[in-house]
């Protein structure tokens, strides 16, 4: 009898595995191919905006993504640098061959974890609680605790065209009966899709008629526990590349044959990552449209055509990319593709993310309706961490919408739930001036130290880091300079004298002060990336402390609980959506039911009369 | 909120008719048990139905009952008015009829509390129900009117739209950095819509000021020696309104001593008899205090006379600077010019309050001073209360962050919380964002019954 078993070896169930290892549980990871596993099946990169910030919260609380990518990349890149600090965020171009590699060696470095090959086709449940799991040809194993992380595995199916074929995003068989025994459980099951571009031969792209895109020069880690490992001169570069009339009218005059717009699939896909044939459609005025070409690994010679993903039939591909400037000749290694699979729905989850059907049973990742490796490894995390939580009879892990993307991210996930892969994006969080690449483990390792997966030399790091931030805020509050004390810096930005003395603190909160300006007056050196918060931490402090308040605000409604047991059917005059959606949701305070969407504040006042009012009279009759 | 409820709608007293609303589930099969006439369970929705009501086979009263059905009611829910005849007693019989029979006397607000939360109009048209109720002049019955047509709340839902859209604007930037197809968002372009926003709400609030006028009317003060005119100055004015003149208390401030109306806005003429000797005042407690009560008004009418000099205390009063508009009558222009007003700033107004003469040119003045007669024939298009006009100031305030900041350069994503919080400022007014104190505090300022 293993503590956890986990079933499906992608982004999600890898780091729900190490989260369940790491609390010192006996966990069983179970896949289809074990070869498969930590596969980048779409785009080779992890991170992105908002994304790089997921990954960095993964690793602040003990997670693998991170550390894993910072030794797997082929190049590098803090996006929206030159906009503000809530904004900007890590990528990094995966190693395709690497990343997988590494992820593999680390799970196996884990003596309570079992790495099993097989196919799960059934499920173990008694009284409405998991107890264990079937393979295809039979053999069972038992668990206390089990994590769903299939993936696109659930009856996938590959459209190219008309065509279609039952199989997964590199031919490998798919699970045919799983998601009909979560439907007769009582699961709502719907079918998502998303898609792929097309791989190109290196050797046979006309690179003078493109526009190279580098690496940054500053070498970075997603980690705050590793030092840059890689040459900065030594990244592969990537390539723009853009449609034009001619692709346009190819694709305009085969729409009907792509396996979308035939008709011939029924998915639902992404707004935020269209393919390129709904990009045509639905955007008829722009002249053109943006394409990557990116590197895949070093082992072999793909390059990913990002933004170019399709479900048209072969040949008219060939003439789609042979209509692209500098891609005139380009051999095609792999044709793009549409992917069906089925999902649940995840407004049946708890925000711990076990399922409220079942008890025990845990899903993370695609089967809950995301896209996305961070988004997957995120909840893989979360689902982990919770799991092992449950078996050692603790309470769960919870991140707050004002604690972490990954908190918003999950928190949308069952309050709002999805009809559409969902994707991460920064203006999903409210609170993103708080939830910055550059204090997530500020933000988060506590908990990740709290819950086993951090130790003790990580945990003093952090403290380390807090010591280190409050030193330099109290010098800089306590140094006062003038005229005479301020260095040439601080003369040439702010282009005029000082009056009187004024503390390094009012200094460096004007526009044109940067805190490597005062360095000097400080008594200790400090990491670039400590001085950097501490400036962020001054310079925004107004509008920090504002969304502090919103926070408080929010808080406060989180903290009105909505009882268990509530009859929604007795509380008169809501909207009938409204009573529909709270019935499905099930709220747990009223903080979180005024985010579901078709519940307006007058529901919420209907609601909050009936809690104070009726509530306990209603209960009395019964 | 499966209560039967009910009150007298109309106001008590001596009136030819008054009528009782009741609303609920079972309105109607509860006052077809009180009513002799047609079988109302059994009548068409939004119908006037006469007859009578009984109590133990007594006639109470010769009624006219409206019979109107859930959902196209003012409440959402059914709705029944016994349109009875005016009289304290009679009114109050019908009323404790029903509470006898299965109705609950509703608590102040509660109709339009049930209009609001049955989804039938939003807070600012639950706000209006209350002004127009309140409305004593055509002017302000407009005004409520365009309110609840929702004229407001179509101006701050498009103020919001824009503002949605600038964010959206943003975030495209933020969240794909790297397709550098998308418009661009620069902190100018980010500058101009703010500007043009920031003029929207400036004008909304300056509207609004006359939206209050309209509202709550001008306040008056008249003030002057004794025997220089005041009182026949008051009379006067009084006298050919007097079909309106009431007794009642002042919408704000201090007690009104009558009203008339100027194209159609309320003056309010309001009681001075503490300040009504300007040089008992002005000696007695100095300028500095005399013009803080004076301040009270939005006009104040100093009133002196022709053939005597100003007291260096009257002197100075006129010549501090005034918060408050003031005109200056002379009295008994027909007497000899003694009176020396050079160096004194201000509207002047001569006449005689015996011939009488000059107070045409008086209401004149007032007119002209406040465009009295560009308010009545302009839009109605102004917020309704202090509460909504606070919630713009604070939205405007916001934007005003935003313009600062875009202007020196701070990162975007900081003035996007300016811009929500403008959003949300504007949202409170529409009852879009929700905040807990928000309707006890609105619903309880609603007088029973309406």
């Amino acid at each position: 009898m293993y503590d956890i078993i986990v079933v499906g070896g992608g982004h999600a169930g890898c780091e729900a595995a190490h989260a369940g290892a790491m609390q010192g549980l006996k966990v069983a990871l179970i896949t289809a191919r074990i070869a498969n596993i930590a596969d980048m099946p779409c785009n080779p990169s992890i991170g992105g905006t908002a994304k790089g910030i997921v990954v960095r919260e993964i690793d602040a609380l003990g997670g693998l993504m991170g550390r894993i990518a910072d030794i797997s990349h082929l190049q590098m890149k803090m996006l929206n640098s030159s906009k503000g600090p809530a904004v900007k965020s890590l990528r990094a171009q995966g190693d395709k061959v690497i990343y997988p590699k590494n992820m593999l060696k680390a799970l196996r470095s884990l003596d309570n974890l079992d790495i099993i090959e097989a196919m799960i086709e059934d499920l173990i449940v008694e009284d409405k609680c998991i107890k264990g799991v079937i393979t295809e040809t039979g053999k069972e194993y038992t668990c206390k605790t089990l994590i769903l992380t299939t993936g696109t595995y659930l009856k996938s199916k590959i459209l190219v065209g008309s065509t279609n074929k039952q199989e997964g995003p590199h031919g490998e068989a798919t699970s045919k009966h799983l998601s009909d025994k979560l439907r007769a459980l009582g699961f709502e099951i719907q079918r998502l899709k998303t898609g792929t571009p097309q791989r190109i031969d290196p050797e046979t792209v006309d690179y003078s008629k493109l526009n190279v895109e580098m690496g940054d020069m500053t070498p970075w880690t997603f980690s705050f526990d590793l030092e840059p490992s890689y040459d900065v001169s030594e990244q592969r570069p990537c390539y723009l590349v853009y449609t034009n009339e001619k692709t346009h009218q190819i694709i305009r005059g085969n729409l009907e044959k792509s396996a979308m717009y035939g008709g011939y699939a029924e998915g639902i896909g992404p707004r935020y990552c269209p393919s390129i044939e709904d990009k045509v459609v639905r955007f008829k005025d722009k002249p053109r449209h943006q394409l990557f070409l990116e590197p895949e690994s070093n082992y072999y010679p793909d390059l990913y055509l990002q933004g170019f993903s399709t479900s048209m039939p072969i040949d008219v591909q060939e003439q789609m990319v042979h209509s692209l400037v500098g891609l005139e000749h380009a051999k095609i290694l792999k044709y793009g593709y549409a992917i069906e699979y089925d999902a649940i729905n995840s407004l049946e989850l708890m925000p711990s993310l076990e399922t409220k059907i079942i008890k025990n049973l845990f899903t993370a990742g695609q089967i809950n309706g995301t896209s996305g490796y961070e988004e997957a490894a995120g909840q893989g995390l979360i689902a982990g961490i919770n799991a092992g939580l449950k078996v050692r009879g603790k309470e769960p892990l919870i991140l707050k919408r004002n604690e972490a993307y990954i908190g918003v991210l999950i928190d949308d996930l069952v309050t709002k739930g999805t009809k559409e892969p969902y994707r991460l994006l920064t203006s999903r969080a409210e609170y993103r001036l708080i939830l910055r690449h550059d204090n997530a483990d500020l933000r988060l390792r506590k908990y990740g130290y709290e819950c086993g997966l951090i130790n003790e030399e990580q945990y003093a790091r952090l403290l380390k880091k807090e010591h280190d931030i409050a030193d330099i805020m109290a010098n800089l509050k306590e140094v006062t300079i003038n005229s005479k004390k301020a260095n040439s810096q601080i003369k040439e930005a702010l282009g005029s004298s000082l009056n009187g003395g004024v503390s390094l603190y009012n200094l460096l909160k004007r526009p044109e002060i940067k805190i490597e300006y005062l360095k000097e007056y400080l008594p200790n050196e400090y990491a670039r990336e400590i001085l950097e918060i501490v400036e962020v931490m001054v310079k925004y402090e107004g509008y920090i402390a504002k969304t502090n308040k919103e926070v408080e605000r929010m808080l406060k409604l989180e903290d009105k609980q909505i009882p268990e047991d509530i009859n929604y059917d007795l509380v008169k005059n809501l909207a009938s959506e409204a009573r529909q959606k709270l019935k499905l949701v099930r709220p747990k305070n009223i903080g979180q039911a005024s985010r579901i969407s078709g519940v307006n504040p007058a529901d919420i006042s209907i609601l909050m009369v009936y809690l104070k009012k009726e509530y306990s009279k209603d209960n009395n009759h019964e | 909120m499966d209560e039967n409820i009910c009150a007298i709608s109309t106001a008590l007293g001596v009136g030819a008719i008054s009528i009782v609303r009741a609303t609920g589930p079972d309105v109607i099969k509860i006052i077809n048990s009180i009513f002799k006439g047609k079988d109302l369970t059994k009548v068409a929705s939004h119908t006037l139905n006469y007859g009578h009501i009984v109590e133990n086979g007594e006639v109470v009263d010769e009624v006219l009952v409206s019979i109107m059905k859930s959902p196209h009611t003012f409440t959402g829910e059914d709705i029944g008015e016994i349109n009875c005849h005016g009289g304290v007693a009679t009114t109050k019989r019908i009323l404790e009829l029903l509470l006898t029979h299965g109705f609950r006397l509703a608590e102040p607000g509660e109709f339009t509390k049930r209009a609001f939360l049955n989804g039938r109009i939003d807070l600012v048209e639950a706000e209006s129900v209350n002004d127009l109720i309140a409305a004593e002049t055509e002017s302000s019955r407009k005004y409520a009117m365009n309110h609840l047509e929702g004229n407001i709340s179509r101006i701050i839902k498009d103020m919001r739209q824009e503002l949605v859209e600038l964010r959206a604007h943003f975030e495209v930037n933020f969240d794909y950095p790297e397709e550098m197809d998308n418009p661009e968002i620069t902190h100018a372009i980010v500058l101009e819509k703010l500007e043009s926003l920031r003029e929207k709400l400036e004008k909304l609030l300056e509207t609004s000021q006359n939206g209050q006028l309209i509202k709550n009317g001008l306040d008056v003060a008249i003030i002057g020696r004794p025997n220089v005119g005041k009182s026949s100055i008051l009379n006067h004015l009084l006298d050919e309104n007097k079909a309106i003149v009431t007794d009642i208390a002042g919408t704000t401030r201090d007690i009104v001593e009558g009203s008339i109306t100027l194209e159609g806005i309320k003056i309010n003429l309001i009681d001075t008899a503490g300040i009504r000797d300007t040089s008992d005042i002005v000696e007695h407690i100095g300028v500095e205090k005399s013009l803080e009560i004076l301040k009270r008004a939005d006009l104040v009418i100093f009133v002196f006379s022709n053939d005597e000099e100003l007291t260096p205390l009257e002197r100075n009063l006129l010549k501090s600077n005034f918060d408050v508009k003031k005109i200056i009558f002379i009295n008994k222009d027909d007497l000899t010019k003694k009176i020396k007003l050079d160096d004194i700033d201000g509207q002047v107004v001569y006449g005689n309050t015996v011939t009488p003469t000059g107070l045409d040119d008086l209401k004149d003045a007032i007119i002209a001073m406040f465009n009295l007669d560009e308010i009545a024939s302009k839009d109605y298009n102004y917020l309704a209360n202090a509460r909504q006009i606070a919630l713009v100031k604070n939205a405007n305030t916001a934007i005003l962050n935003a313009i600062e900041s875009t202007k020196n350069s701070i990162p975007l994503e900081m003035v996007a919380i300016d811009i929500d919080e403008a959003y949300n400022f504007l949202g409170e007014i529409i009852g879009a964002t929700y905040k807990d104190e928000l309707l006890d505090e609105i619903f309880s300022k609603f007088c029973l019954g309406k």
